[in-house]
């Protein structure tokens, strides 16, 4: 167990060092999500009341696009020079390699989250520190759901012709259930009303989609990736 | 044989099917506050169903796919999705025809029609996968994860209505735990009437199985001719 662990942080530390000294796709993620952002602006009015309303679905839609474009890098990476096939066959248990892509792809992500959250603020007037506590939970739940999905659709598609196409026409359907839960969710966590009620099915949700989605990818990543 | 069978399920279906529309016309009557449009659940319910064991069917056959490295029920579970989505539109369809009617309006943004669409959407996606991968085992591989993966989907979507408040109507079935909420005439015409729509499924998929088998010939045929 401890030895599995190792290994899995040995590949996360491997992933995220890598993307760190060339930063190609986490400049590209956080520039992309600004351009979106500001792109939203335009769709309609940043200054009205309304805005609130939709501002969880507006935040999410942003880090769902830049996510699409960190898990796709995730085993693409590895194309060049044969990596992935040393990769599958080093002693590694492939679920360690693909839980420490999936814990790399995480941190990436919130990165790029917590660096587009204060912009998103600025750019539409929301305090989004009401609830600290809350929004850290949807955050690290939802990253999580959609890096343990996402690193498994990127290990899928890895070797298809239509790659860029394919990951996000799989990825997206299957992520909107823990999408919605978070949209829900931050939209009443970016206001100051308690998190309550009918809302505790939405955090549900988000748990179970983790829980089932985390163990299911485990169980699948081996025919995913031995061919 | 195997086409007499076939026909003989095809002659048994339609003549149900007959029977069933007689019944439901001429003796069972109108509901108290919906009058003859709720007509629609005997289709509404029974295409659900049947969608829902194709879906069944395709996600074993699935695992079976990665269990036994079979492509035998690959096909099996491709065919199984695509008359499972035909059923899922057929269910969709007349929802909205009921919506239109009842609610005045076709669609409406409630769990459980948003997560029958994202069902739709999920098999449409792993159809279109497979067309992206030609080497044969690779597909099975691959689109066998994708399809238990979608699965999840059709799961939430059976119980959507018991987790949510939703627009769409709550549970009335008596095998969900509903009890007294329906006429059990008319809960039993909505049982009645699947088992015509189970045989057709049964029929389209065996064709489509056969269609898959020639086309596994005919690549087999090509190898040939293109190796000697």
């Amino acid at each position: 167990m401890i030895r599995f662990l190792k290994l899995t942080m040995a590949v996360a530390g491997k992933d995220i060092r890598s993307e760190w000294r060339t930063k190609e796709s986490l400049n590209a993620s956080i520039a992309f999500s600004i351009v979106v952002l500001l792109l939203f602006s335009f769709a309609f009015d940043p200054a009205s009341e309304s805005t609130k309303e939709f501002a969880g679905g507006l935040l999410w839609l942003v880090f769902m696009f830049a996510g699409a474009l960190i898990v796709n890098r995730s085993f693409a990476r590895e194309l060049p020079n044969d990596c992935l096939d040393v990769l599958i066959a080093s002693p590694l248990p492939m679920a360690a390699l693909f839980l420490g892509k999936a814990i790399a792809c995480f941190t990436l992500l919130m990165v790029i989250e917590l660096i587009s959250l204060p912009v998103f603020g600025i750019f539409y007037d929301i305090t989004w520190w009401n609830q600290p506590g809350w929004l850290m939970l949807i955050l690290t739940m939802t990253t999580w759901a959609m890096s343990v999905v996402g690193t498994l659709f990127s290990a899928l598609t890895v070797n298809l012709r239509l790659r860029e196409l394919m990951l996000p026409m799989l990825l997206y359907p299957m992520l909107i259930p823990a999408l919605m839960a978070a949209i829900q969710l931050t939209t009443v966590v970016l206001t100051t009303d308690p998190v309550g009620g009918d809302n505790y099915t939405w955090v549900k949700l988000l748990v179970g989609f983790d829980i089932i989605f985390t163990s299911l990818s485990l169980a699948l990543v081996d025919f995913v990736l031995v061919r | 044989m195997r086409d007499k069978l076939l026909a003989g399920a095809g002659a048994l279906a339609a003549v149900l099917f007959v029977r069933n529309l007689y019944v439901m016309f001429m003796q069972i009557g109108d509901e108290v506050d919906q009058g003859a449009i709720y007509r629609i659940i005997y289709f509404h319910v029974p295409a659900f169903f049947t969608a829902g064991m194709c879906y069944i069917a395709s996600m074993l056959a699935s695992a079976y796919t990665l269990w036994k490295k079979d492509l035998r029920a690959d096909a099996f579970a491709m065919s199984a999705t695509e008359v499972g989505l035909a059923f899922a539109a057929v269910n969709l369809l007349t929802g909205m025809i009921w919506g239109r009617i009842i609610w005045g309006i076709w669609w409406a943004w409630d769990p459980r029609l948003t997560w029958a669409l994202i069902s739709w959407l999920v098999y449409f996606g792993y159809l279109g996968l497979r067309k992206a991968i030609d080497d044969p085992s690779e597909r099975a591989n691959i689109s066998a994860v994708v399809n238990i993966f979608a699965f999840t989907s059709v799961a939430i979507t059976w119980k959507a209505i018991v987790w949510w408040r939703t627009q769409h109507p709550a549970p009335v079935l008596s095998i969900r735990g509903a009890d007294g909420k329906i006429d059990p005439a008319m809960e039993a015409m909505i049982y009645t009437n699947w088992i015509p729509l189970l045989l057709m499924a049964t029929i389209f998929i065996a064709i489509r199985l056969r269609q898959e088998r020639a086309l596994r010939e005919l690549d087999a045929m090509r190898r040939w001719a293109h190796s000697t």
